[in-house]
């Protein structure tokens, strides 16, 4: 597609939206004029984004992952490694989004993150649960006010090939269900494509349609492939109004790896140094032992800094990651490994 | 909100034995020196490690000759195939042993153990696997016509990369057939001894390879001996330009791997992130004292602000103390000497003008300890941009086009290495072409592989170490001596 035919399907599809109601014109209106002052540009065509988003420092791919291997090597034990447990158990949207999941399978997914560890219960509870937009007043109805927020993925999670009608459906139910949290996916056809504008347009109407609950944008960055790509979508989420950007819907690999989530720490800590606003990063998928957990703990510290070390900002998509870690933190309180019978669990680990 | 603290993660110096007293390695076996003893101490913490024969010209001629016979007797008219299986046995053994060889080298030398187990060990065990291979081939190196060595090679190697700069000169040296004696650098000879130690487990025969400790005098009696047939040094342009001197008009040959001042040049289209680490990497790395560290910063004039602004927030978060520990990024400067030299560049650097900033961590209270320091504002005629301070000091200069970066890259007396950020390959190539050093980094600095060769031009010596061009200095050829 040429850049003019990008902006007019852009400017097409920006205007069906647009008609639904002329509150959502002006919500949508205020974006693109932020988006347009950050770009400094009287238009935001599809060629102003891609020169912005082209004009990006490039990203080295073996200095990269040279950056990412060195950060690896640090050594955390006893006290601060405790800490950090304690900490990684904090941020993880306990997660599950399989076509069999059931209502029992989603009570005792919330259930588990109420009470992670019942032989402890100084434990602390994961940020939130992660489920399918129709399990989402299951998860609300067990996790009640209990500050365990419910995070719901949609906008036809995971490949986003439906229109954007459909997406904001999607995403209406979801809140209307309880939803704390939205996990929406990107349009990465059109990001590959060259049509960052339609990325941009369906990130803001999938925000307003958030209302007050926080957006997480899910950039797929196994499907990007390069971190040129990374970084240019990372921004280009940020621009349309992310509270979060995220790497994977866990369905694709690779998922979060630690090269990908350290250009996108980057990319946070150079927006806020660029506007003054704090965005979240979720890596999702992959991440299953304590020791890899740690390992992005320390990339977040020493790259985007000890601003994002809280469950507020950094979160960690998982679902067996939590048995790891309790049985890591179980350990460092008893000096002995326990094994997977002492971490109770309806889909217990046989990992270990 | 409570930080990350890094409790600390000591790598334990069990390990390692150190035995109070070490005499001198000749003909397969310890030997007391007839010179005098020196002490060998921590850097990090001044604490004494062991007292070193120093030895005196006639140890270093008893060495000599053991070498001699090592060569005529054994090492000349054994097979390239079974010359390799020795090289390969000790690399093998040093892979064993990294652990051993990592703290001992952290120990004496200062250097982070995360830099000795990941980068000095490794590759020192590389180059002795990589030129093993090379022993029985050398007629396919296409070296020339009947490549033969010259005999006996004395070597004098320096203080910053104890083990590995021993590998560059010993692992060649054994390949191509000749026998060495070597000098290890006064305040780091622990792992040329434990070497030594290694050379006795690989049943490697006695006299090809010695190792005589000592100072100055010692390294000046190697060179001056008539017995030794080719001189390699890795030091000071200073020294270098002695052993010139003292073997002109003789038969003997020198390679000569000295000084630098290199310079590490960031475009405006450089990948930033990456820039950062690699400028980082190129003067913090081995706290600067490298020959080949990126210790002149080139940066276009238009990003310069934000690279220095990103750098010095980068530098905030290198770890500095503690050599054993392994989340150490910044270890202890190698010895007092070394430590006033740095000092006193620095202070000339400040008093010509030049903006100093650290980062003003805190630095242990014994040891020799410099903070990672950044000059910016920084001019050519300044001494910090001339002079090799080898030491963490970065002194940042600015440039506007590609032609003017060549011209200020190669206004020095040195020419060792240079590095080039953009992502522009077209214009990577023409910098490689344009600059006059002996290793060109593009879009990375301190990478080293046993099959690149090294070297320098100008002031920094001439001679290349690794891959063929590194064999070729080991060898004559057709007619030749």
């Amino acid at each position: 597609m040429t850049t003019a035919a990008a902006d007019a399907t852009a400017d097409a599809t920006t205007a069906e939206v647009d008609a639904n109601t002329d509150a959502n014109a002006t919500t949508d209106a205020a974006a693109i004029e932020h988006a347009r002052a950050l770009l400094g540009v009287s238009r935001l065509t599809n060629a102003a984004l891609t020169r912005w988003l082209h004009g990006l420092p490039g990203v080295d791919q073996v200095g990269c992952e040279a950056r990412a291997g060195a950060l690896g090597t640090r050594s955390i034990k006893s006290a601060s490694k405790a800490w950090a447990i304690d900490l990684a158990i904090s941020m993880i949207d306990l997660t599950t989004l399989e076509g069999n999941d059931t209502p029992g399978k989603v009570r005792g997914l919330a259930a588990k993150a109420l009470t992670p560890d019942p032989s402890d219960p100084t434990t602390p509870r994961p940020a939130a649960v992660c489920v399918y937009g129709d399990m989402v007043a299951i998860a609300r109805n067990t996790l009640g006010d209990s500050g365990v927020r419910v995070a719901a993925v949609a906008t036809a999670f995971p490949s986003g090939r439906a229109s954007l009608a459909v997406k904001l459906a999607d995403v209406a139910d979801a809140v209307n269900a309880g939803a704390d949290e939205i996990d929406m996916v990107i349009d990465r056809g059109a990001f590959l494509a060259g049509d960052y504008r339609t990325v941009f347009d369906q990130v803001v109407a999938v925000k307003r349609a958030c209302g007050t609950a926080r957006l997480k944008v899910i950039m797929e960055t196994g499907e990007l492939v390069t971190y040129d790509n990374v970084r240019r979508a990372s921004w280009l989420c940020m621009l349309a109004g992310a509270d979060f950007i995220k790497t994977s819907t866990g369905k694709i690999s690779p998922a979060a790896t630690l090269p990908v989530t350290l250009v996108m720490l980057e990319a946070v800590r150079d927006w806020r140094e660029t506007t003054g606003t704090q965005i979240g990063v979720k890596p999702a998928g992959g991440i299953r032992t304590s020791k890899d957990a740690v390992k992005f703990l320390v990339a977040v510290n020493e790259v985007a800094g000890p601003d994002w070390l809280e469950p507020h900002w950094f979160r960690f998509g998982a679902s067996s990651l939590l048995n790891d870690l309790l049985l890591q933190r179980q350990r460092l309180r008893i000096g002995a490994y326990s094994g997977a019978d002492y971490i109770a669990d309806d889909s217990p680990s046989t990992a270990y | 909100m409570p930080t990350f603290e890094y409790a600390p993660a000591s790598e334990s110096r069990a390990v390692v034995d150190i035995r109070s007293t070490y005499g001198l390695f000749i003909g397969g076996t310890f030997v007391a020196g007839t010179g005098g003893i020196f002490t060998t101490v921590n850097p990090a913490t001044e604490e004494p490690l062991a007292e070193i024969a120093e030895a005196s010209a006639a140890d270093v001629d008893a060495a000599v000759k053991a070498a001699r016979t090592a060569y005529t007797r054994v090492w000349s008219r054994m097979s390239g195939s079974d010359r390799g299986k020795y090289l390969f046995r000790i690399a093998r053994l040093l892979q064993e042993r990294a652990r051993e060889f990592a703290v001992l080298e952290t120990l004496d030398n200062g250097k982070p153990i995360k830099e000795t187990r990941d980068v000095d060990v490794p590759l020192a065990a590389a180059h002795f696997f990589y030129h093993a291979g090379w022993a029985d081939k050398l007629e396919y190196a296409a070296l020339g016509p009947d490549p033969r060595p010259h005999g006996v090679v004395g070597q004098v190697i320096p203080w910053n990369f104890p083990l590995l700069m021993l590998a560059w000169k010993i692992a060649p040296a054994l390949a191509t057939g000749n026998t060495v004696v070597l000098k290890p650098a006064e305040t780091t000879p622990l792992t040329a001894l434990l070497f030594a130690d290694l050379c006795r487990q690989a049943d490697l025969p006695p006299g090809v390879v010695n190792i005589v400790t000592g100072a100055g005098p010692t390294g000046q009696a190697i060179v001056d001996h008539p017995g030794i047939d080719k001189i390699a040094f890795t030091g000071s342009t200073a020294v270098g330009k002695m052993i010139a001197r003292s073997i002109a008009g003789t038969r003997r040959r020198a390679t000569l791997e000295l000084g630098g001042k290199a310079a590490n040049i960031v475009f405006d289209d450089a990948p930033i992130d990456q820039a950062i680490e690699g400028i980082v990497n190129g003067i913090f790395f081995n706290q600067g004292q490298v020959c080949c560290a990126g210790s002149r910063l080139l940066v276009q004039e238009s990003i310069a602000d934000t690279v220095i602004k990103r750098l010095q927030r980068r530098l905030a978060t290198l770890r500095v103390g503690d050599p054993l520990d392994k989340n150490t990024d910044v270890g202890a400067i190698n010895s007092r000497r070394q430590l006033d030299r740095i000092t006193e560049l620095s202070a000339a650097g400040e008093a010509e003008g030049a903006l100093r900033w650290d980062s003003g961590c805190p630095l242990p209270d014994k040891g020799f300890w410099f903070r990672p320091t950044v000059f910016t504002g920084v001019a050519q005629t300044h001494r910090i941009a001339q002079e090799e301070i080898f030491g963490p000091v970065l002194s940042v200069l600015t440039f506007r086009t590609p032609g003017e970066a060549v011209a200020k890259a190669n206004n020095t007396a040195y020419g060792l290495s240079a590095g080039v950020w953009t992502e522009k390959g077209s214009r990577i190539l023409w910098m490689a072409d344009q600059l006059r050093a002996g290793v060109v980094w593009a879009n990375t600095f301190n990478r080293f592989d046993p099959a690149s060769p090294f070297g320098g031009y100008k002031e920094s010596g001439y001679g290349r170490e690794g891959g063929r061009h590194g064999l070729a200095a080991y060898v004559v050829t057709g007619e030749g001596a």
